[in-house]
């Protein structure tokens, strides 16, 4: 039997089990929408597919109920970690009233609510990195003193907002968790034609804080480098920037076609890595799962999912009129 | 009652509120130890320390987006552009942010932020530090938009903006922040945003403005009273969302409106405010709507000749005001 290298860590058996859940539970929501959008039944799918290690490993660290997230696009590990449910997912999905993201009002990806202390996010890109900054900002004037985690792909890491917010960030020394989540291309440009650094870890430098790169498709190791920065931050000694570097196993969106820009070699080769399958094996090599048990947690979920399009799909949409409300409160 | 100058009021408006509510603070350039560069937060950090006074890195989307995360959780910030013509870095954080965050959350989440910026010309700023803004965000549901022009008004809107629960644009000429005097009460007073005010009762000509000519065409009025010409002057004071019904009633109370800003022409404010008084006061009209406006060029020119063309004067707004009386 293999060392457990999550106990090196401090995470417990039960702990790995979890993560393993989560991660599970995010592909096979993010495979179901899939399903649903090529027959026709949801307009829109964009994916965590091939980065749920990360999501779920960094999410393990930051105390839930306390921290703050101001996730991307991609965080369903993230969000499902902080509270929100498959039907949440299945609820945004088919843009019904309930769900708790924004009630119908926004694509699938653009997740919010404060019972999760989950900041509601938009589409340009890395506009949540000064948010952040700012939710710590104020936390530090509340005393309330939560951890923020934002997260960002390695192409919007070019974006000002994301110097502009590390930058404040770095001259306050607040806690924030600034996570890359590297999957290697901004829709259809590879890394190469984004950065001219070794890693987006090394832009840290410039801000005067740690930059650290790892490997994204190893939840245990995430973990453990999300949590020393979070410990960090906590402590006062200021935000972190780390780098998980993973790939992103299927189109960008439903909308796109990746054929055009990498070839089938490199996404087959991709897939040997896939974290859902490694963790699996670890799970195994430690004794803490067998194929039975997987078996187990699989189905579990499959019922979860199928639950949750049900449900989700026979709720109410809002109502047309309902496209007046929120624009200004009393 | 303290008479005071348009900037001591909004430094008095800051001031009370940060007393009243420690949920207030203030962020953005120079606005610390040098107490910013017009001296809106003079004072301020000596009494609120740096903890509330915060001399944040010379980037506007960042003191915008800070700002921004902070209200979401509850705090009340002031961010301050120094000028409004560096506000553009921002735009994506107040447009696609601030001004969506309640309506694309259902309501969950909202963002009570003020935002400060001191626009308009007539200060030798040249194309960058003359700029009027407005316009760019004034069809931008989710925002509002508040340009007072006397600093009674400054000082009870800054208040409402700093205590309302959406995000506020509030610009401040800076041409008014030294020439403008007038009556401030010591007291805890806030006007509504969303509100127009009648600066000067009359029956012959609608004068509708805002800012520094909201005070060209007072000064106008009262010489044109001499000739036997009445003016009804209306102080749009909220550019966004206008008030719809004052400007109604200021329009089919004289049939003659004039609608004057410093901004440029084609595109600002007063196109809308036409529009709002062409669908609702055809039958009350007697004479086109008019608007007396800066000219359609990028900015304003540095060199002196240059720019007293651009800037709109006592003596041009004199002159349309007694051109609509006549029509």
């Amino acid at each position: 039997m293999s060392t457990k290298r999550h106990e090196a860590v401090g995470l417990t058996d039960q702990q790995v089990l979890d993560m393993y859940y989560y991660m599970l539970l995010a592909r096979k929501l993010d495979e179901r929408q899939w399903l649903l959008n090529r027959a026709g039944k949801v307009p829109f799918v964009i994916s965590c597919q091939g980065q749920e290690a990360a999501q779920v490993g960094a999410a393990f660290a930051f105390e839930i109920g306390r921290d703050y997230f101001c996730p991307y696009y991609r965080d369903l590990g993230i969000v499902l970690v902080a509270g929100q449910s498959a039907r949440d997912t299945m609820l945004t999905a088919f843009a019904k009233a309930e769900d708790p993201n924004s009630g119908g009002r926004q694509m699938p990806g653009h997740f919010g609510g404060k019972k999760f202390n989950i900041l509601t996010g938009s589409s340009p890109v890395t506009t949540q990195v000064p948010h952040a900054v700012g939710i710590a900002l104020a936390g530090r004037m509340t005393g309330k003193n939560p951890v923020v985690y934002t997260s960002f792909g390695e192409g919007s890491s070019n974006q000002g907002d994301f110097h502009e917010g590390a930058n404040f960030a770095g001259v306050h020394k607040l806690p924030v968790i600034f996570f890359c989540e590297n999957n290697k291309y901004a829709i259809s440009v590879p890394l190469s034609k984004q950065l001219a650094c070794e890693s987006v870890a090394d832009r840290a430098i410039g801000y005067g804080f740690k930059g650290v790169s790892i490997d994204g498709n190893d939840p245990i190791e995430v973990y453990r480098v999300v949590k020393e920065a979070v410990e960090r931050g906590r402590n006062g000694e200021g935000p972190t920037l780390i780098e998980a570097v993973m790939y992103r196993l299927v189109p960008h969106s439903s909308d796109d076609d990746d054929r055009v820009y990498r070839s089938r070699e490199e996404v087959e080769e991709a897939k040997k890595k896939d974290p859902i399958i490694q963790f699996a094996n670890y799970l195994k090599s430690v004794g803490l799962m067998d194929d039975a048990s997987e078996q187990e947690v699989l189905q579990k979920v499959q019922a979860e999912v199928d639950e949750a399009t049900d449900y989700a799909e026979n709720a109410p949409y809002p109502t047309p009129e309902s496209t007046l409300d929120h624009v200004y409160g009393s | 009652m303290a008479v005071m100058t348009f900037i001591e009021a909004v430094t008095l408006a800051m001031r009370e509120e940060m007393r009243r509510d420690p949920s207030v603070f203030l962020l953005g350039e120079d606005v610390g130890i040098r107490g910013g560069v017009f001296r809106a937060s003079m004072g301020l950090i000596e009494e609120f320390g740096e903890e509330r006074v915060i001399d944040t890195p010379l980037a506007e989307s960042a003191i915008a987006g800070v700002a921004i995360g902070a209200a979401a959780v509850g705090m009340r910030p002031i961010a301050e552009m120094q000028f409004a013509d560096f506000i553009m870095p921002a735009v994506n954080q107040i447009v696609s942010e601030a001004a969506k965050m309640r309506y694309r959350s259902a309501g969950d989440w909202n963002c009570p932020i003020t935002i400060r910026a001191p626009f308009g010309g007539g200060v030798h700023g040249a194309l960058y530090h003359s700029q009027s803004v407005e316009a760019m965000f004034n069809s931008t549901p989710g925002l509002k938009i508040v340009a007072p022009s006397t600093p009674y008004d400054a000082k009870g809107l800054l208040k409402a903006a700093i205590r309302d629960n959406d995000p506020v644009l509030f610009f401040e000429h800076k041409r008014c922040y030294r020439l403008i005097k007038g009556e401030v009460p010591d007291t805890d007073y806030v006007l509504p945003i969303g509100k127009a005010d009648v600066k000067r009762e009359g029956t012959d000509i609608t004068v509708i403005s805002y800012g520094l000519t909201l005070h060209f065409a007072l000064q106008a009025a009262e010489k044109l009273a001499a000739e036997g010409i009445s003016a009804h002057v209306l102080d749009l004071r909220t550019l966004y969302p206008l008030d719809k019904d004052a400007i109604i009633q200021a329009a089919s109370k004289t049939g003659k409106v004039l609608v004057i800003h410093e901004d440029n022409k084609e595109g600002g404010i007063g196109g809308e405010v036409a529009a709002i008084v062409a669908e609702n006061c055809l039958f009350d009209l007697d004479a086109p709507v008019r608007r007396l406006c800066g000219p359609d060029v990028p900015a304003m020119p540095y060199s002196p000749p240059m720019e007293k063309f651009f800037m709109i004067t006592p003596e041009k707004v004199l002159e349309a005001m007694r051109e609509l009386a006549l029509f």
